[in-house]
């Protein structure tokens, strides 16, 4: 069945090609470079909003606080856990939609297409409605669950159809669910009245974030994305292709299993703290596989930190746009998104 | 008899079956509300003979929202059958190929220039929504349009989705520049509920229909033709472009008219088309009568289900349609080929 739903994808004729280019240069420039742009990212990030601060006050935020001071505690508070939520939750999405792009061969995976946020977040809808008042640790444990069902449910449509999981399946299937599921969550909120509540996680904000949710997420996000760069390696074959992954001595469905768990893991922890933002795991491991290569274990780590850079890129954006407003990261991520896939779609020789 | 003429008297059965239901389906919604009417109550105010207060609540809130929400099924339901036919895909719905969200983008511009909801102008909603569900129209064309290889419906799909987002993440961008009171009644709109309750939306919308729908069973025959693909078409002496072309144009003008006055209700342009096909066949003219009556009994029996659930307040309809349209698409899509 897997062996069916991998046959059907449009990168068979591009993954010969491509099977031996790796640049481990660019890669580490990439890290190294990448992460010195993150940390200026992070830094203007904090020294940014309403109340602009100056750098070296957050610096002695950061490593001299002093709670007296109301900017030490806007930095700590407020801005400090907005971005470093931006950062993981950024590195997260790019990591999962790597995995799934790799393990699948499929263009077009991505935890949004895929079905992973909006189950993830219509667990939560569920949960703020029946369970008021759940400690954020399960509320993260629940949307593990949804997003798990969301991708089961749209694998499980797909490979049910003769010819298997062909990207543009994918993407309908994923639309279709996403539709079913918000419209389920809405109605779910209109009933409840907790509207207001929900809308904060469905626009796709960091606004909200708080340090008690990057504790109890972090060391899921950490766990998982070493987890992926343990397994690069064997999705780099997978990516190969199932048959050359089986010659070359894979457990193909060890693999598959574990990097379903990581991406799960994955989408499921951002989504409880930032809501639904598409298209980041969808464009981050494209554009790193055009900048490194193929090979995985440069792939991975790269994504983790361009994606980064792109949401909190994004989030920075979203504040400077209309100012004293918030505008939700998802939705600036979404408009820089939908050029690029539709760049995707037209690009695919083959039938997608 | 032929076996042609048995098909045709089965299909007109069914389509019998289904103006019975919607019939049916009616009574129960102009019963369903904060005020309960009998049927021999209805059937009093219907002839004049009610109370003031049953005049009004029947006449002045429960009988426009209930030919609104029919007109409005018909509408799209046909859309999206002749979208299925042009296209010869079987899931092509107005919804997925982004021109709700394209119609939704102008409707929310439009709006946000008025100083209040009300003041906003009723028949200009639908022309606006018209023109910004043919710029997207368009715009989805013209970008899953490739040189030497003219239009893949699954490209047309995977650019309609895109676009759509596209367009839904600008909407949720504009949101925030309205002030509560708009933002209250953009959000209502966009989960599809039927906002305009009074006869001057169904004034707005029925000329669209009693135009649009005429023509399209009109051109039933040519679908039946473009049916056989292009190539036998063209050689059945059909001037395939051109056609394809002005059925777009009636499709894309049903969608939006009827997006103008409800919002975001997806998933009826597929199913009843689908459901259509399946009880009385392929052939257009009867077809198309059908996707129209499904398409009209699914919104009105949605509707009435959105008002009981939660009197005194509503479920948009959307909403329930999506619930019911959703795994019925997962379901076509697990079923048909690549």
């Amino acid at each position: 069945m897997n062996q069916q739903a991998v046959s059907g994808s449009g990168l068979d004729e591009k993954a010969k090609p491509l099977k031996l280019r790796s640049r481990p240069w660019a890669a580490t420039l990439i890290l190294i470079g990448g992460l010195i742009v993150l940390a200026l990212g992070i830094a203007i990030s904090v020294s940014f909003g309403a109340a602009d601060i100056k750098l070296s006050v957050v610096w002695t935020a950061v490593f001299h606080f002093n709670p007296e001071i109301t900017d030490h505690q806007i930095i700590r508070e407020l801005r400090l856990p907005r971005v470093l939520g931006g950062v993981m939750v950024g590195a997260s999405l790019a990591v999962a939609g790597a995995i799934m792009q790799g393990m699948t061969r499929n263009p077009l995976a991505d935890s949004g297409l895929m079905g992973i946020n909006s189950g993830a977040g219509f667990a939560l809808a569920v949960c703020f409605a029946f369970f008021p008042g759940l400690p954020f640790m399960y509320l993260i444990l629940y949307s593990f669950v949804g997003a798990g069902a969301g991708a089961g449910i749209v694998y499980g449509v797909g490979s049910l159809a003769k010819g298997g999981l062909t990207p543009a399946r994918l993407v309908l299937a994923g639309a279709a669910l996403s539709a079913l599921l918000s419209a389920l969550s809405e109605g779910i909120a209109l009933y409840f009245r907790i509207g207001q509540d929900l809308a904060f996680w469905y626009a796709g904000g960091l606004a909200g974030t708080k340090w008690f949710q990057l504790q109890i997420m972090s060391p899921w996000v950490i766990a998982a994305i070493l987890g992926a760069i343990v397994l690069s390696r064997s999705i780099t074959m997978l990516s190969l292709g199932e048959d050359i992954a089986k010659g070359l001595g894979q457990r193909t469905g060890l693999v598959k299993l574990a990097g379903t768990l990581i991406v799960l893991i994955l989408a499921g922890a951002s989504v409880a703290v930032v809501g639904a933002v598409g298209f980041v795991g969808l464009i981050i491991p494209h554009l790193t596989r055009y900048l490194v290569g193929v090979d995985y274990r440069w792939i991975i780590p790269c994504s983790a930190v361009l994606g980064a850079l792109l949401v909190v890129g994004g989030d920075l954006t979203a504040r400077m746009i209309n100012p004293p407003h918030e505008t939700p990261v998802g939705a600036i991520i979404a408009l820089i998104g939908v050029p690029f896939f539709l760049y995707l779609a037209r690009k695919e020789r083959r039938e997608l | 008899m032929s076996s042609e003429d048995t098909r045709r008297k089965h299909g007109l059965r069914v389509i019998g079956v289904l103006a019975v239901l919607i019939v049916i389906m009616f009574i129960i919604s102009v019963n369903t509300g904060y005020i309960r009417l009998t049927p021999f109550e209805l059937l009093d105010t219907l002839v004049g003979k009610g109370t003031d207060k049953q005049e009004l609540i029947l006449f002045q809130f429960r009988l426009p929202r209930i030919v609104i929400s029919l007109l409005i099924g018909i509408a799209l339901a046909v859309s999206g059958a002749v979208m299925q036919g042009v296209f010869r895909n079987d899931l092509a719905d107005p919804g997925i190929l982004g021109i709700n969200a394209g119609a939704g983008l102008m409707v929310m511009l439009l709006i946000s220039f008025y100083p209040t909801t009300s003041a906003a102008p009723v028949y200009l909603l639908p022309v606006v929504a018209f023109a910004g569900a043919a710029c997207t129209a368009a715009l989805i064309y013209s970008l899953a349009f490739k040189r030497h290889q003219g239009i893949s419906p699954i490209r047309l799909l995977l650019t309609g989705v895109a676009v759509a987002a596209g367009m839904s993440a600008a909407m949720i961008v504009l949101t925030l520049r309205l002030d509560p009171d708009k933002y209250q009644f953009v959000a209502t709109w966009l989960a599809g509920s039927i906002w305009g309750t009074s006869w001057k939306f169904v004034l707005s919308l029925l000329p669209w229909i009693v135009i649009l729908l005429p023509y399209v069973i009109y051109k039933a025959r040519v679908m039946n033709v473009l049916n056989l693909g292009e190539q036998t078409a063209t050689g059945l002496g059909a001037n395939v472009s051109r056609e394809q072309f002005r059925l777009l144009a009636a499709a894309v003008g049903l969608a939006a008219s009827s997006v103008a006055v409800s919002g975001g209700i997806g998933f009826v342009g597929l199913v009843g088309p689908h459901l259509a096909r399946r009880l009385v066949g392929p052939k257009h003219q009867l077809m198309l009568p059908a996707s129209a009556l499904i398409g009209a009994l699914l919104v009105i029996t949605a509707d009435t289900i959105g008002r009981r659930i939660l009197q005194p307040s509503e479920i948009p309809t959307g909403i329930v349609v999506a619930v019911i349209g959703a795994p019925y698409f997962l379901y076509l899509l697990a079923r048909t080929k690549s």
